[in-house]
């Protein structure tokens, strides 16, 4: 195509426009890497933003969610905002903040119902499986009830109350003759609403909702537990007793 | 070429002697209508408790029945691997065959937020005399098209909503996120005094994306009674887009169609308000017929515009 066997075009016309190609092709590498960068960066949120109920894994979530706000247009109770450019949150994205005003877990779900492109996905149609976050005592120093008063807010106001969080007695060594009722929350029950951590008396909330890839993780593969396979497997897993191999010095005796 | 002759600073004013005000300002007017039209549809909601349209220009739901989606945002969503799950997909179907019918760019000029910002911008250069622009050319947004596409496969996100400045105007305006408009503050300071139609023209990628649908879309402007030009220029000067003009409006010697066919014009109208010999007028594209060079017709040139007034007016009301 070119005027010249070297490849260089002669037309200086031509070279401009070769030129130009080059420089903007090179303009657009670099304006894409940076913008690839952020992308990157900005899966980082910061914890106490929770997104909606349904929504995808963060990573998956900033590929789907279009920013258009209709999760936050339906949800009755104001829960949901759009994130403005210095709220953390990668921008337009849908979030709420807990302490703020918690999600109140709608039967229909009608953030999920709105969302035109699957970044909450519409497979979530029971409210009490959303995994929003996990709700943690993270100041055992200040929760009320692990010094051995008699709070539970959090426990009164969760809506899978016995199930995410149960109290648990064990004995108030301080006193010596009370009882600590210790909220425990149950991360295979909580939703992440964060009633709890609204409803925390304390100035700061002593239990607070925490990202599922931060405080409930999966089990990991390598760690197989014995009990579980054994009823999968519906019986033992090695036939008899196992004849382990006798440890002892050489020549000694048993 | 033609493009780069100093613009006037007060382009308008023969074609309001000889039309008169409304005939010159037509599409200035109804461009303001339509933009405060699609921004109320979505302000009726949370102002008055009246909902028309929820959402955002990236997608929307309008009376419970009717989705749209921003076709480049789709794009992105799926270069980053997501297959949306629900109505985007048809949202996005819609818009799409819209702007193929309805002119491509008209997004810019009819529908974005930032077009008055920019319009006040390009209207400030010329009354302040403001000649100093950074050389840029109008396809290294197509360049950047192709970035932003290149960095949603990359990041696996939509990358270009991480900064858009459109989207972020619209949120502003609609749901009060006020941070979101300094990006629209940045772009008319630097079409102000850096360069001329400096983001749309040369930038925006959203606009370069409507700009590639422009470029088979059916409504077209088309320079039809181009014989009748007196190559004033005016329409050089108020066009956000002057390159496209050229072609059009010069091709009666290479035969070359009256038709605007480049991607790149918004259809704004701006070159058929400020045209005081009537050469612009919306059509569709495929329509190539010339009007007859009225001298052929008419005895005088004074008589060839009077009468060739009321028929186009009349043809061109929308
Ligand atoms: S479940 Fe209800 S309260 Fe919770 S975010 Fe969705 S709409 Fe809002
Ligand atoms: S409705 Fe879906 S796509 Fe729209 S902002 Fe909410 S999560 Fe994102
Ligand atoms: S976040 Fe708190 S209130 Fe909500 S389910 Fe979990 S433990 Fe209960
Ligand atoms: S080029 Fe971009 S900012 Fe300008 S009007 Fe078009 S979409 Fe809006």
């Amino acid at each position: 195509m070119s005027d010249s066997s070297s490849g260089i075009p002669r037309d200086p016309r031509r070279r401009k426009a070769l030129q130009d190609m080059t420089r903007f092709g090179g303009g657009a590498a670099v304006a894409a890497t940076m913008l690839t960068a952020f992308g990157v960066s900005s899966r980082a949120k910061p914890a106490q933003a929770l997104r909606p109920p349904g929504a995808l894994p963060e990573r998956d979530f900033l590929a789907a969610c279009v920013r258009c706000g209709l999760c936050v247009r339906d949800c009755p109770y104001d829960t949901l905002k759009l994130a403005d450019w210095a709220d953390g949150p990668a921008m337009g994205t849908p979030f709420y903040v807990a302490r703020n005003v918690p999600c109140e877990m709608c039967d229909t779900i009608p953030c999920v119902k709105a969302c035109p492109t699957g970044a909450l996905q519409h497979a979530l149609t029971d409210i009490a499986k959303a995994k929003m976050g996990v709700a943690v005592i993270t100041s055992r120093e200040t929760c009320l009830n692990l010094q051995g008063l008699r709070c539970d807010v959090c426990y009164r106001v969760c809506p899978a109350i016995d199930k995410a969080i149960t109290l648990e007695i064990s004995h108030n060594a301080r006193t010596t003759k009370h009882a600590i009722f210790e909220p425990v929350i149950h991360a295979d029950d909580c939703t992440g609403c964060g009633k709890c951590e609204k409803s925390c008396v304390l100035t700061d909330s002593a239990i607070k909702v925490l990202p599922i890839e931060i405080a409930a993780l999966k089990q990991d593969e390598h760690y197989k537990r014995g009990w579980e396979e054994k009823t999968k497997a519906g019986g033992a897993l090695v036939d008899a007793p196992l004849k382990l191999p006798v440890r002892r010095p050489e020549g000694g005796t048993p | 070429m033609t493009a780069k002759a100093r613009p006037k600073a007060r382009p308008y004013v023969d074609a309001r002697a000889q039309k008169g005000l409304w005939a010159a300002s037509r599409f200035l007017v109804l461009r303001r209508a339509s933009q405060l039209f699609f921004l109320a549809l979505f302000l009726s909601g949370p102002f008055l408790g009246v909902w028309i349209a929820k959402g955002t220009l990236a997608s929307s739901m309008t009376l419970g029945t009717l989705p749209l989606t921003d076709p480049f945002v789709f794009l992105q969503s799926l270069a980053a691997r997501h297959w949306p799950e629900g109505l985007s997909v048809i949202g996005a179907a819609i818009v799409l065959a819209a702007y193929l019918l309805l002119g491509g760019r008209t997004y810019c000029s009819w529908i974005c937020p930032i077009n008055p910002a920019t319009d006040l911008a390009a209207w400030l250069r010329r009354r302040l005399n403001i000649t100093f622009t950074a050389k840029i050319r109008p396809d290294l947004r197509l360049y950047f098209v192709g970035a932003v596409l290149a960095a949603s496969v990359l990041s696996g996100s939509i990358a270009w909503e991480l900064i858009n400045p459109v989207t972020a105007l619209h949120r502003a305006l609609v749901f009060g996120l006020w941070f979101g408009a300094g990006g629209t503050a940045a772009i008319f300071v630097f079409d102000l005094l850096v360069a001329r139609h400096g983001w749309c023209g040369h930038l925006c990628p959203v606009g370069a994306f409507y700009g590639q649908i422009g470029k088979v879309a059916l409504l077209r402007v088309t320079a039809d009674n181009r014989a009748a030009c007196n190559d004033c220029m005016d329409c050089f000067a108020v066009c956000p887009e002057p390159h496209v003009i050229g072609p059009a409006l010069r091709g009666e010697r290479s035969g070359a169609t009256p038709v605007i066919t480049a991607g790149d014009c918004t259809v704004c109208g701006a070159c058929i308000d400020v045209c005081s010999k009537q050469v612009f007028h919306l059509g569709l594209r495929g329509r190539n017929a010339v009007r007859p060079d009225p001298s052929m017709t008419a005895p005088s040139p004074v008589a060839r515009v009077v009468s060739s007034q009321p028929a186009v007016l009349e043809r061109d009301l929308p």
